[in-house]
């Protein structure tokens, strides 16, 4: 399991960098949609997966049953994922805005304010 | 109990009129006050969020640093609230302009407070998302293109920062500040993994805070918004990001400064040095004082860079000056914008027969930015450079020296531009210059001149900061 979401976080890693360096507004909005996720890929791997036990504490425990995944990742993984909606969804509008005024979907040409 | 006062005042934000943006930023400025006299008098304040104690639950935590800066937040806030009251227009404000600006200082102030990587992270992200909206607010050509850059870079820039606090998390199974030194010392965690979360860490505060080779968004951006905005913009954003890299490798990294602070050291001094010479080809006022910016965070992180406590005070002495400074260059620009009809400054000027007070008030923190005594900016450039040659570090104290010059050689083409040279004929229409605003410039300078007249009370406290900062455990 875990080899299969490493690979797939290098797959969305290669695939978002790809994406980001087309010069064109929604591949490169896409780009930035596949490295939040290979980001979040990145947090819930790194400590490890665990053999799948549910994190439920039985009648008389204290703790939960030994083998129990971390759950701070996961938590922080829900934060971020939410984040993130926010910020693409803030993203779109502005891009959505940006190929409406200035009548180009292509970054070079996005040389107004620059020196 | 003063950060509590802090975080109800800021749950009073939301309402889209003036009034209540100007009382509750003074009110804020009032707290920050208060949380420095309290942190100075009792130690660290403590806020456990929901009653879960520190390292499971989320802890707000004001040392004398964080207090330092929400007060300085406050002040700012305060100047940029009533600037906005003569600069926004109604349309904006009908956009949400105002709680979007509430939402900006409550994400600064959740910043500074919070002692946890993944929170300020969060913190981050809720100042990033109203600064985006805010500048791209009016949308405006260049206003739109601007936002773009300046969207995009620091969307990735997050994303670094997220992958870090991930593998440091994975590491050491912590993210809290205190937790992060202790173990690091106690020599838990691989290494590697360590040092890998220390430099995804570093560049994803270096592109916040502008730092030498990711530093490209901010003169593309900061100039477009109005002017208020990018006043508070270039007084509060870039400094938190200086404010993270002081936390992160100021204190919590302690074992790994031999690695991490080499580096930081050579992009800073590559980054006074960029910068300074950006601002010297500029034409374009509100350019220029982009440019300076980068400069000035260069001066900052060589500061935190040194590693000594004596510097990282330094540090933090120079930060609270150039927020002041900066702010008040930008409110300045505004002024120099309405009165002298555009930005542009080969089409403007014959400023001093208009405005002789306003000339004034751009000079005290024109020379203080360039480092002339008795200014503020001096004592900042002299604690700092004190402690350079302290070290023996003679090649960065004369690169410091050496922009300083340059720094004040651009503030004078302003002075010569805008200032002293005749009115050229095709000059722009002139707009007319409210109590609102040079009210908040007025401010600004008298805190100016308040800490070069008595620097030593900031160098206590500032001392104070650093001193809690190398050694939590100290009173």
């Amino acid at each position: 399991m875990e080899t299969i979401i490493i690979l797939l976080t290098g797959f969305l890693f290669t695939c978002g960098f790809y994406l980001m360096l087309r010069r064109n507004f929604t591949r490169m909005l896409i780009g930035v949609l596949f490295l939040s996720q290979a980001a979040n890929l990145v947090i819930l791997v790194l400590p490890g997966l665990g053999p799948g036990v549910s994190a439920i504490v039985r009648e008389g425990a204290t703790r939960p049953p030994a083998g129990t995944p971390d759950p701070l990742p996961q938590a922080l993984i829900l934060t971020a994922i939410v984040i993130g909606f926010g910020v693409i969804a803030f993203a779109i509008v502005l891009l959505k805005k940006a190929h409406h005024d200035l009548k180009t979907d292509d970054l070079d040409r996005l040389v107004e304010t620059d020196v | 109990m003063a950060a509590a006062i802090v975080q109800i005042l800021l749950m009073g934000r939301g309402r889209a009129q003036r009034a209540v943006s100007v009382i509750a930023t003074g009110l804020l400025a009032v707290a920050g006050c208060m949380l420095v006299a309290a942190v100075k008098g009792e130690g660290a304040v403590r806020l456990d969020v929901g009653g879960w104690t520190a390292p499971v639950g989320i802890r707000l935590q004001a040392d004398m640093l964080s207090a330092l800066m929400i007060a300085i937040t406050g002040i700012i806030g305060f100047c940029g609230a009533v600037h906005g009251i003569g600069e926004v227009p109604a349309g904006d404000e009908r956009r949400g302009y105002q709680p979007l600006y509430q939402f900006l200082l409550f994400g600064v102030c959740g910043s500074f407070l919070t002692n946890d990587l993944f929170n300020l992270y969060v913190w981050f992200e809720v100042m990033l998302l109203s600064s985006f909206a805010l500048l791209a607010l009016g949308g405006g050509k260049g206003q739109i293109e601007g936002a773009v850059k300046y969207v995009v870079l620091n969307i990735v820039a997050s994303l670094v920062f997220l992958i870090g606090a991930g593998v440091l998390y994975a590491t050491l199974g912590t993210l809290n500040f205190g937790d992060i030194a202790t173990r690091i010392s106690q020599g838990l965690g691989s290494q590697a993994g360590i040092r890998l979360s220390a430099v995804l860490l570093m560049l994803a505060f270096a592109v916040k805070a502008g730092m030498f080779p990711l530093y490209a968004w901010l003169p593309s951006s900061y100039h477009t918004p109005r002017h208020t905005v990018s006043a508070v913009f270039a007084g509060l954003l870039t400094k938190v990001g200086v404010y993270a890299l002081i936390r992160t490798f100021g204190a919590a990294f302690v074992t790994e400064r031999e690695f991490i602070l080499p580096i930081l050291w050579w992009a800073s001094l590559l980054t006074m040095v960029v910068g300074v010479l950006g601002a010297a080809s500029q034409f374009h006022t509100r350019r220029i004082l982009s440019f300076h910016i980068i400069s000035q965070i260069g001066y900052m992180t060589l500061g935190l860079a040194l590693g000594t406590a004596g510097a990282i005070s330094a540090t933090i002495f120079y930060i609270i000056h150039h927020i002041i400074v900066k702010s008040n260059l930008f409110f300045a620009a505004s002024v120099i914008d309405r009165l002298g009809g555009g930005e542009d400054l080969k089409k403007t000027g014959g400023l001093y027969r208009k405005a002789p007070w306003l000339a004034v008030l751009f000079l005290i923190p024109a020379l203080s930015l360039g480092g002339i005594p008795p200014f503020s900016g001096f004592w900042a450039k002299l604690a700092l450079l004190k402690e350079l040659f302290h070290s023996q570090a003679w090649f960065a104290g004369a690169v410091a020296l050496a922009v300083g010059i340059l720094t004040l050689f651009s503030m004078t083409k302003i002075w010569a531009e805008a200032f002293w040279k005749d009115r050229p004929v095709d000059a722009g229409e002139v707009r007319t210059v409210g109590i609102a605003h040079i009210l908040p410039m007025g401010i600004l300078a008298a805190a100016t001149i308040a800490i070069s007249i008595h620097p030593s009370l900031l160098f206590e406290l500032a001392d104070i900061a650093a001193r809690q900062l190398t050694n939590p455990s100290a009173p």
